[in-house]
């Protein structure tokens, strides 16, 4: 593993753990804040499964069950969110 | 023979014990259901969901989000070091993790504390319930966790572990690291959409 990769992979997952902060500061909400969201918690969650668990390197078959789950998270929230909005 | 060995490299195992991997899917399934069942409780109650999670401290959660994700950047700088032969660096960095972890059991336990002495509890409302149950189920986890990265600590300071023998960390990293990867999804789920 690479430290200055590590080093960035934690830069970015801090910059959107504040884009997530602001999206609250501000109060956004309904289908694009939470597809906003959804999006930048996708972004976060990949990188922990790819440079902080190290799948990167791993077969194909870890990464998609891994990658696999918070897509079929992501889309199950966002269905139950458009289900409450209709 | 490098050739043939190339294939077989690239759709290697994850790093550490198959049986933690098989161990991460069960808990990343469990959390799974639990985060439909708060999005589909929630598609019935809408406004009362909106209006609870105005009630809590969004701060909180994101400053354990800090804590959460950073502790894992430490991990990570530890299996490194180790997978180096630099196990003194290595048992600092999962010292540095230990404290961030140990931060976050303070702020969620000041949360709960802020709620409980409030007078909420799980029968408050269809919301509280799920707030409570969720967080606590994660709770408990970050406490698993914390044990088994005091464990990785203790072993590594006694050079345990080496480039030679990663199973042992690159597990207990594992599995901190799902920790960590299901509150990524639970902050802005519970706290911010809305």
């Amino acid at each position: 593993m690479d430290i200055r990769r590590l080093n960035t992979v934690w830069v970015i997952l801090m910059l959107a753990t504040g884009a997530t902060w602001e999206v609250g500061e501000q109060g956004f909400a309904g289908q694009l804040a939470m597809a906003l969201l959804l999006v930048l918690s996708f972004v976060k969650g990949r990188l922990v499964v790819l440079d902080f668990m190290g799948l990167r390197r791993a077969g194909l078959m870890w990464r998609s069950l891994l990658i696999g789950w918070l897509l079929l998270v992501s889309a199950l929230i966002a269905i139950a969110y458009r289900i409450a909005q209709t | 023979m490098a050739e043939l060995t190339l294939p077989s490299q690239r759709s290697s195992a994850p790093p550490g014990d198959l049986a933690i991997w098989v161990f991460i899917l069960a808990e990343l399934l469990a959390f799974g259901v639990f985060f439909a069942a708060y999005a589909f409780g929630r598609a019935h109650n809408v406004a009362l969901f909106n209006e609870m999670q105005a009630t809590l401290d969004r701060q909180a959660g994101a400053i354990n989000t800090v804590l959460l994700i950073t502790a894992s950047a430490c991990v990570a700088r530890a299996v490194e070091a180790v997978g180096r032969a630099r196990q003194v660096s290595g048992a600092r960095w999962l010292l540095a993790g230990i404290f961030c972890g140990g931060g976050f059991l303070v702020v969620k336990g000041a949360e709960y504390a802020d709620k409980f002495s409030a007078g909420i509890n799980l029968s408050t409302n269809t919301f509280y319930m799920f707030y409570l149950s969720l967080t606590f189920f994660h709770f408990m986890h970050v406490i698993l966790g914390l044990v088994i990265l005091i464990a990785l600590w203790f072993k590594t300071r006694q050079g345990a572990y080496g480039p030679a023998d990663m199973n042992g960390i690159e597990s207990g990293a594992a599995y901190w690291h799902m920790v960590d990867l299901v509150w990524i999804v639970l902050f802005p789920l519970v706290y911010v959409m809305r």
